[in-house]
């Protein structure tokens, strides 16, 4: 066993990929400091030098304009967004840029581009140093996007992401930066595409993602107490979703809760619901239920703050609620 | 500084025979257009010709260019495949965009023609991009160049652009075609100081202010300044004073609607960049009328022969599949 918190492993990574492929280069606002990035860019500046690790302007729309370019001539850029809130500056470059620019070609404009987007909420930073973006990468059509939950999937998929040719949003939780994992020290990749079953059981499905797994897995324990015995599946990639997976839980258990660590409405729990709705009517014993933040920008006095974000008791609770109802 | 010079004679050749593909293409495909046989909204660059050909006529094959809604005029000038052009305008599968891009989503990579984008200032910080590639790996001996209109110099994104570009003495030109217009407001009417040259400067660039209908002043201009920045001296911006003969969009002229009066459209009409060229290089005794013709005529069953190519290739099918690739 070799424990290694989220963010280690993320730098761990970096220092990986830019030994082995000279392609790669890092830019962004804050990037050579810690104090935007947390230590996952820890080492790098000393050893790759300015050229690449590219600490920018807070010019968000412009640099990412810069990321596809330098990513359409044969560089791999991996821009990172410390806070996904600033990512509405880029709109223009993301959504009708990076995520179109091939297609409207022909395919004749590849841009391999790994977008991180770090979600930093709570603290009371209140409502634009606190949200959680994927439903909108999700929507819009052109990007892979993942959301590991753990170390070993973290440094796995940016390892799988570097490597690939299509524009990905890699998207990371700070309060996941602590979480540990067994992460060998040498490079590997986790597919791009796959949810997994992180437990098993029989009386109702859990689907999570990023943060919410952590959540879940702490439900997941109470509720075995409990003698409920719950199956959690971590869908890792959020686009494009592991249909299989989720349908074959739910042709097990009968129940479904979807926990997104986004907004209710047109969210991740919205699409997963519709597709098991869809496709797994008949399996289902009650009707699909969701946590999610409620339709509303984050507070942030403490006690709003506690009222706002889901954890795992809220979960238990649906949970309980889903079981006894039906 | 001396931007002044003499352009050999048979490059100037060159740029009338670019100019005059240009002309001789949009007229043709507006009189297309006019009959519906295209279909797809095409933005015209009749009137603006000078500049795209005048300033590729010192690139490289390997140089990139990046442009904009009003793409065919650089595309052509940076050498793209003019059937593939043609084709990509009939909405065909034998386009450069197999169709999936129509007349603003033109390409040709293995010209160094790397797009352009439907929506103003979209590839100016894509085009620094690529000389950020040049900078970072081949030691700025690639330049990029952005072409785009005075409407994108509206958009924030140019200056963000330009202020990181300026920093990191990146190896771009920026080529600003100011025809006076952005779609129907004319630039008084939006800026400021409607000197793009003196808003830009500032962030200690060379920029310049030039007749965009004299090809041999933008070719002088951009030969000076795209050898300095091919040493590393940053980039430039070259401001080009032109307009544009017909339409924001289509075939039509829009005469008289809003601030745009007959007669400046016939104004500018005299200062043809073509019969420029041509008058230049007859007095020069470069070039006799036999051979304008001749050369004209060259010109026009090229363009024929991408009418062809475009019509007889067949539109792409929906894949069923939801994925397009």
């Amino acid at each position: 066993m070799r424990m290694l918190s989220y963010s280690c492993a993320i730098n761990e990574a970096f220092h990986q990929i830019m030994e082995s492929d000279e392609r790669v280069f890092q830019i962004g606002v804050g990037v050579n400091t810690p104090w935007y990035v947390g230590n996952t860019l820890t080492g790098l500046l000393d050893r790759f030098g300015e050229r690449r690790m590219i600490d920018t302007p807070v010019s968000e729309c412009g640099i990412t304009g810069i990321s596809i370019g330098a990513a359409l001539t044969g560089l791999r850029p991996i821009l990172t967004f410390p806070r996904m809130d600033f990512m509405y500056y880029a709109m223009d470059q993301i959504f009708n840029h990076a995520a179109i620019y091939n297609f409207s070609l022909g395919g004749h404009a590849p841009v391999p581009l790994v977008i991180r987007a770090i979600i930093n909420r709570g603290g009371e930073q209140a409502a634009q140093h606190s949200q959680a973006l994927q439903a909108f990468f999700m929507h819009a059509p052109g990007f892979k996007v993942v959301m590991p939950s753990n170390a070993y999937d973290a440094k796995g998929m940016l390892m799988a992401a570097v490597k690939q040719d299509d524009p990905l949003i890699f998207i990371e939780d700070r309060w996941l930066y602590e979480q540990e994992s067994d992460v060998p020290q040498q490079g590997y990749t986790v597919p791009l595409t796959g949810a997994k079953v992180v437990s098993e059981g029989k009386d109702a499905t859990i689907v999570a993602s990023s943060y919410m797994v952590e959540e879940a897995k702490k439900a997941v324990e109470s509720l075995r107490e409990r003698q409920v015995q719950v199956e959690l599946i971590d869908l890792r990639a959020v686009k494009p979703i592991d249909h299989g997976t989720v349908l074959a839980s739910v042709r097990k258990t009968g129940r479904l809760l979807v926990v997104d660590g986004g907004w209710e409405t047109g969210g991740i729990a919205a699409e997963v619901g519709f597709l098991v709705a869809n496709l797994g009517f008949q399996d289902l014993k009650a009707p699909i239920e969701r946590i999610a933040l409620p339709d509303s920008p984050a507070p942030a006095s403490c006690l709003l703050e506690k009222a706002y974000y889901p954890t795992s008791q809220t979960i238990v609770e649906k949970v309980l609620q889903l079981i006894s109802n039906h | 500084m001396n931007i002044m010079g003499r352009a050999d004679d048979k490059v100037l050749e060159g740029i009338l025979k670019t100019m005059l593909t240009i002309r001789l293409f949009e007229e043709r495909v507006a009189e297309m257009a006019a009959r519906k046989e295209v279909r797809c909204p095409v933005h015209l660059y009749v009137g603006q010709e000078a500049i795209a050909s005048a300033v590729c006529a010192n690139l490289n094959r390997e140089d990139y260019v990046f442009s904009t809604h009003r793409s065919h005029g650089h595309y052509i000038a940076k050498q793209g495949d003019l059937n593939s052009l043609m084709a990509e305008i009939h909405g065909k599968e034998a386009g450069c965009s197999k169709g999936y891009g129509g007349s603003m989503h033109v390409v040709d990579v293995n010209a160094g023609f790397m797009g352009s984008s439907a929506i103003v200032a979209g590839t100016i910080p894509i085009a620094a991009g690529a000389a950020l590639t040049s900078f970072l790996t081949k030691n700025n001996s690639v330049v990029s160049v952005a072409f785009f209109g005075d409407g994108a110099t509206d958009e924030g994104v140019f200056y963000e652009t330009v202020n990181f570009a300026a920093l990191y003495k990146l190896p771009i030109l920026f080529v600003c075609e100011n025809n006076l217009f952005s779609t129907h407001l004319p630039d008084f009417k939006r800026q400021s100081n409607t000197k793009v040259y003196e808003r830009v400067k500032n962030f200690k660039i060379r920029t310049r202010r030039i007749n965009g209908n004299d090809p041999i002043k933008i070719y002088n201009a951009s030969k000076w300044l795209i050898e300095r920045i091919k040493r590393g001296e940053g980039p430039a911006l070259l401001e080009c004073m032109t307009y544009r003969w017909l339409a924001h969009v289509g075939h039509m002229e829009d005469l008289d609607v809003g601030h745009r009066k007959k007669e400046d459209v016939e104004f500018w009409k005299k200062k043809c960049p073509i019969k420029f060229l041509k008058r230049v290089l007859f007095r020069r005794g470069k070039i006799s009328e036999r051979q304008y013709e001749d050369m004209k005529k060259g010109v026009e069953a090229e363009i024929e022969r991408a009418v062809s190519f475009a019509q007889q290739s067949p539109l792409p099918l929906a894949k069923t599949e939801k994925a397009a690739f």
